[in-house]
């Protein structure tokens, strides 16, 4: 993987920082943040915010930002926002639609937000049906606090507070967020994508496209869950964060549609649809698949 | 029209005759009938009533209601209110025009409502009706002052007031006109540059103002020092000759009121004084009352709260006892013994001559 995109944060940079390419999106109002280098969360607002434009919806939406790293990106969105509590966001987002049901209405939270502090919100929320749309940036860790096991922390990632790996018989098990949800019949729309590399990203815009079309048809409740780098709260190298984030979160919260038009699929389905794919790939004389 | 009706369903049309359109609650006695009548009245007229699956979430979708500049309220117990209260918090500091009615088991939520039980440095108005006519009056004037400070206002009633029926005619209230509600948040102002945030953090989309709460917690308290300074409210019978004042809120006051009134008729020099508004408490009208007095007495249905804002008014100008008590029916939820006319009448005239009053 190339590294010249990063700006390591270990060791002191070897040259100037300079402009790789203009991605603001007309949302956003500038580019000041305090995140860090290699946070994927900027890559998700910049998607979900470039997705607002191209429906044309961008003067009947309604943002309501949940706590966490991405909290400071409310000053600079360019969108009528609602500031929620650790947790509450789904529940904010369900007063604001009911009182402006053509609006489109998305929350933003981290996964200790939604799977943590607020994960009977999201799921009641879910379960009205109600049609909001939520978007999850899981990390596995609560990046603001300085990374500590949330949730979704899969077995064996080291956290502050799971120093030698999450143990599922002492720290319990992840849950995996996506497929709880998308069993509800309130819920029309569940997915997973990721942001570690580019073709992640793009997959991960289609289904935030799609989750924002099945709102404003007013089918009902949608999720997107997006894998995000947290380089810091992982203790690991900045550039590192994409492959650590493919093979370590990836491989438990696997990326793909949970439930699409009515069709349902485990994250266990899945994975055994992406081990299949690998075991053609690395077969000789068979076609590779198109992920 | 008049109409005999029950408290809660009185609570509930004047809530619906001062425009709220959003409701969320969880059901809890003696709470529950405000939300059931709601839940009829509110689609009535093309509001929205929601049996939240949490106080948690009950005050959180009304938060989402209120914020886009729909008069909403929530309501439960005071234990319900335990459970919201740090959204009650940050919804002050968001400067969201909530209503919040507690049908309390008995006063013992005094201090919750008057000092809240959140985090941080916030006010709500409290209105505490003695009846179904001033509670419907309350009610509509919960609503205009919340919008007037953008400020939460807590009605406080309790089981008597939610379950007696009394008769009353129930029509909109003008309080006054109104700022718009250039706050609110609607949707329709993204990628003008001048969309909006309802945050209770400080955070704005001025750049210059990014993340300021210092300069929010200072305004709050600012608005909060305005309130103080206006929104007193307070009935004081017969204190400018009395040597005893009794001092009680809410439902005990009407009995308190009636009992001072019998013994006035019969020559007997007691006062009473009413707080209807618990905060602002009504400070500077008891302070006056008390310098003519001998004795000032509280009588509030739990082990003693609000008697701490009588010593505060009071300040030592006069002995300030209590002459309430914790009592309920076996339930919890209900009226006990001491709300009784002639135990009321024998505290007050124990409390004139000097003696103790077993709380």
């Amino acid at each position: 993987m190339s590294t010249d995109t990063f700006l390591p944060t270990d060791v002191p940079p070897t040259r100037p920082s300079h402009k790789v390419e203009q991605l603001k999106p007309d949302l956003l109002l500038h580019t000041n943040h305090h995140l860090c280098p290699g946070c994927g969360e900027p890559l998700v607002l910049r998607e979900l915010l470039e997705v607002v434009t191209e429906l044309g919806a961008a003067e009947r939406t309604i943002g309501v930002a949940g706590i966490g790293c991405y909290t400071a990106f409310s000053s600079a969105i360019d969108l009528d926002l609602i500031q929620a509590l650790h947790g509450r966001a789904p529940s904010v987002a369900t007063g604001a639609k009911r009182m402006l049901p053509d609006r489109l209405v998305f929350t933003l939270q981290g996964d200790g937000d939604m799977v943590n502090e607020g994960l009977q919100e999201v799921i009641h929320t879910a379960a009205r049906g109600e049609s909001i749309t939520c978007v999850l940036l899981n990390n596995g860790v609560f990046g603001e606090t300085g990374g500590h096991m949330t949730s979704t922390t899969v077995i064996g990632q080291r956290t502050k507070n799971t120093l030698e790996g999450r143990d599922g018989s002492y720290h319990g098990y992840p849950i995996l967020i996506g497929d709880l949800l998308a069993q509800l019949e309130g819920t029309v729309y569940a997915a997973r994508g990721s942001v570690h590399n580019a073709a992640a990203v793009a997959s991960t815009k289609r289904m935030l496209r799609k989750a924002f079309e099945s709102q404003l048809r007013g089918q009902g409740f949608s999720l997107v869950e997006v894998l995000t780098m947290c380089p810091t709260g992982w203790f690991i190298p900045t550039a590192d964060g994409p492959g650590y984030l493919d093979d370590v979160l990836g491989t438990v919260h696997i990326t793909g549609e949970l439930k699409a038009d009515g069709k349902l699929v485990t994250t266990a389905e899945l994975r055994a649809r992406s081990q299949e794919r690998a075991r053609r790939q690395s077969a000789p004389g068979q076609e590779a698949e198109r992920v | 029209m008049q109409r005999l009706i029950e408290g809660s369903e009185a609570i509930a049309d004047a809530a619906v005759a001062a425009g709220c359109r959003f409701f969320a609650g969880y059901p809890m006695t003696p709470f529950t009938e405000l939300l059931e009548h709601l839940a009829r009245k509110l689609p009535e007229v093309g509001g929205t009533c929601i049996n939240a699956e949490s106080e948690l979430e009950a005050v959180g979708m009304a938060w989402g209601a209120v914020a886009t500049g729909a008069r909403s309220a929530t309501g439960s117990t005071g234990q319900g209110l335990a459970l919201m209260q740090e959204s009650f918090s940050e919804m002050t500091l968001a400067g969201l025009p909530l209503v919040i009615f507690n049908m309390s088991r008995g006063q013992a939520d005094y201090f919750q409502s008057t000092r809240g039980g959140g985090h941080g440095d916030y006010r709500h108005i409290v209105l505490a009706p003695m009846d179904v006519p001033e509670a419907t009056e309350l009610t509509q004037l919960a609503f205009h002052l919340a919008d007037r400070w953008r400020n939460p206002v807590l009605v406080y009633g309790d089981y008597l007031l939610a379950h007696t029926y009394e008769s009353v005619e129930i029509e909109p209230i003008d309080y006054g006109t109104l700022p718009a509600k250039d706050w609110a948040v609607d949707g329709s102002a993204g990628g003008s540059g001048k969309s909006r945030l309802v945050s209770s953090l400080g955070m704005s989309k001025d750049p210059k103002r990014s993340v300021d709460p210092e300069s929010l917690w200072k305004d709050v308290a600012k608005r909060h020092r305005e309130i103080e300074a206006t929104e007193v409210r307070v009935e004081c019978g017969f204190t400018e000759d009395a040597e005893l004042v009794v001092v009680a809120f809410g439902t005990a006051a009407k009995f308190v009121r009636y009992v001072v009134r019998q013994m006035r008729e019969q020559g007997v020099p007691v006062g009473y004084v009413r707080p209807i508004s618990l905060w602002p408490f009504p400070y500077s009208a008891l302070a006056e009352a008390a310098e003519r007095a001998t004795r000032v007495a509280v009588f509030e249905i739990n082990a003693g709260q609000m008697i701490d804002d009588v010593r505060l008014s009071v300040l030592g100008r006069a002995p300030v006892v209590a002459i309430g008590g914790i009592s309920t029916d076996a339930s919890g939820f209900g009226v006990g013994r001491l709300l009784d006319t002639e135990i009321i009448r024998e505290r007050i005239e124990s409390a004139l001559k000097g003696q103790e009053v077993p709380v």
